[in-house]
């Protein structure tokens, strides 16, 4: 079985964002970037399939540009056997994402596509669902526990009532929650050796894909701040400022 | 402009989201059509028929539509969707689950998680955790949006809609259900209360939330949690609130032995009153409080419960 893992490079989940003062955007000079939490967990979850004799290869790939490669061999130190990276300067939406896996998927004959639900810049949690759709797979979304047997995967989903439990035919897409597992650490002997292992750097345009979306960002705003309100001494004046000031008991 | 609105529902009684996502609707055009896709679903269209503004019901009721899931629905609604300018569906898990596979079956874009309508074709929504508004274009032919419904007030009952069926089906094997395994509670559903009450690392252990269940009984409360205390095994993981959990924007909520993290405040900070009770002064939850007691949880929780 093959696994493909998409990555994407996102700013670091404990990096407090600052909208530009343009508003175009967010600030990303001088900021800490790492691989999205969501698919450091697809990729240590591939990585423990193919431990447990169920996969023979994981490709990662990441859509981005060629600083995306620190994300690839991160992932590559943690035990992915190989990258690929579709280098574009371009913002690719996840449609656009979404159609160029359906390439590699196709190409690379792969079995099982994991990836994260959403990435923590553009929360959008959108393009495993569109990956499954176009490839016509199953999808097994917001996964907490996975078990491949036989040409299908069972895969437990977090939902909001609670967990549901499908079972898919392979090929398929599952997008990870973040109690899936707890990635790893790279060992330093990993990190090391992944610096010899391979990354395909190819173009949207070989794969045949063009990077282009109908959906535009118009402004960045930073959100209306909340400010402290008071400490209060006591329950007893947290009671009573609840009932006589903010009317809400 | 055609609006279509996707039910929410578990073939017997319609979700509040979906009332939320019409009142969304009802932003961009007076009417909209609602599809219900399920099975034996009859009472679900009782109730969908009677929201105001509620042009149309569409009902897609077959046994291959029992368990609503995406590889048989997306390609249902892709096909009654087609003839719409928008389809909304709430920004739940169902929601989310669904959408995205809509969208690119009718070959578009998603606009996810909106929080406001500013035009037929521009929307506004959270992006980093909600440290960032974005105000996203949307020049699909046809918009696909998720509705945040936290941000839209519901619709209100006393429409009298036409109901038509469709026979539009998809029998696959690509997918299967096998099982579900749901909290039953008899509190308030999180994401509905008016006063939520949320534990973190802080309680120590599941036993503990008795203290806040206690609390809540006293208020009418839901009960909340970090992520910390879910992945800790205190609670269960659909009780928890932030960005990856569930959004809440109750009237009053308390936060209780949580220290703040940017991911906690995304799925609380438009609750209009937030209460924080914290041992550390320092926690950055008291920057977003508007109440704050530094204080040992364990002592000041009885109390609490004593006095209210
Ligand atoms: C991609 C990603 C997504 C995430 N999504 C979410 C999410 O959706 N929701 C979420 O909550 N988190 C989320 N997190 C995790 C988040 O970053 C924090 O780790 C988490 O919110 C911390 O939970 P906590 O406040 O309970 O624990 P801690 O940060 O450990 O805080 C515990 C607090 O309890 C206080 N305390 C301890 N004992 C007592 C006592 N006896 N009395 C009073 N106070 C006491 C301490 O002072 C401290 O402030 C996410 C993280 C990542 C990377």
């Amino acid at each position: 079985m093959k696994i493909l893992v998409p990555i994407k490079r996102v700013v670091d989940a404990y990096v407090k964002v600052r909208v530009k003062s343009d508003n175009s955007g967010i600030e990303l000079t001088n900021t800490k970037m790492s691989i999205n939490p969501f698919c450091e967990i697809a990729v240590e979850e591939a990585i423990r399939l193919k431990e447990q004799g169920k996969a023979d290869e994981v490709i990662v790939v990441s859509i981005g540009t060629s600083a995306s490669r620190e994300q690839i061999r991160t992932a590559l130190a943690l035990g992915a056997d190989r990258g690929i990276l579709v280098e574009t300067e371009l913002e690719a939406r996840p449609l656009s994402v979404a159609k160029i896996l359906k390439v590699l998927v196709e190409k690379e004959g792969i079995d099982l596509v994991i990836l994260g639900k959403q990435s923590i810049d553009s929360d959008n949690n959108q393009v495993g669902q569109m990956l499954a759709a176009l490839t016509g797979f199953p999808q097994g979304t917001f996964a907490c526990k996975v078990e491949v047997d036989n040409g299908s995967i069972v895969v437990t989903r977090e939902i909001d009532g609670g967990e549901q439990t499908v079972s898919l035919k392979l090929p398929a897409v599952v997008t990870t929650d973040l109690r899936l597992n707890e990635p790893r650490y790279a060992s330093l002997p990993n990190i090391m050796k992944a610096k010899k292992k391979p990354i395909d750097i190819v173009s949207p345009e070989e794969i045949g894909v063009v990077v282009e979306s109908k959906i535009k960002t118009l402004r960045v705003e930073a959100p209306p701040q909340r400010t402290a309100g008071i400490i209060v001494a006591s329950v007893d004046e947290l009671i009573a400022k609840l009932k006589s000031e903010a009317r809400v008991i | 402009m055609k609006v279509l609105i996707v039910a929410e529902h578990d073939n017997s009684s319609l979700k509040a989201c979906t009332l939320n996502t019409v009142a969304a609707g009802l932003k961009l055009h007076d009417q909209v059509d609602v599809l219900v896709a399920g099975s034996d679903c009859q009472q679900v269209v009782d109730q969908a028929a009677v929201i105001q503004g509620v042009d149309k019901v569409i009902v897609a009721d077959n046994p291959a539509n029992a368990h609503q899931l995406p590889e048989a629905i997306a390609p249902l609604v892709a096909h009654i969707g087609k003839d719409y300018s928008h389809i909304l569906a709430p920004a739940s898990t169902t929601g989310k689950n669904l959408m995205p596979r809509v969208a690119a079956l009718l070959d578009v874009g998603q606009v996810s998680d909106i929080i406001d309508i500013k035009s037929s074709d521009t929307f506004v929504r959270p992006i980093y955790a909600g440290n960032a508004i974005a105000t996203v274009l949307s020049e699909e032919a046809i918009k696909v949006i998720t509705v945040r419904m936290t941000a839209f007030d519901e619709a209100a009952e006393g429409g009298n809609a036409e109901v038509v069926s469709s026979d539009f089906v998809v029998n696959q094997e690509l997918s299967t259900f096998v099982g579900e395994d749901l909290s039953v509670s008899e509190r308030p559903e999180l994401t509905a209360a008016t006063v939520v009450i949320s534990g973190g690392r802080g309680m120590q252990n599941g036993e503990n939330f008795v203290l806040l269940e206690k609390i809540a009984d006293k208020l009418g409360a839901a009960i909340g949690a970090s992520r910390a205390a879910v992945d800790a095994g205190f609670v269960p993981n659909d009780m928890q609130v932030g960005q990856t959990g569930k959004i809440v924007a109750p009237e009053l909520y308390i936060a209780v032995g949580i220290s703040g993290a940017i991911q906690h405040l995304a799925g609380m900070k438009e609750s209009r009153v937030i209460v924080a009770i914290n041992k550390d002064p320092d926690a950055p939850i008291f920057q977003v409080a508007d109440y704050g007691l530094v204080a040992d949880l364990f002592q000041a929780l009885p109390e609490l419960e004593s006095k209210l």
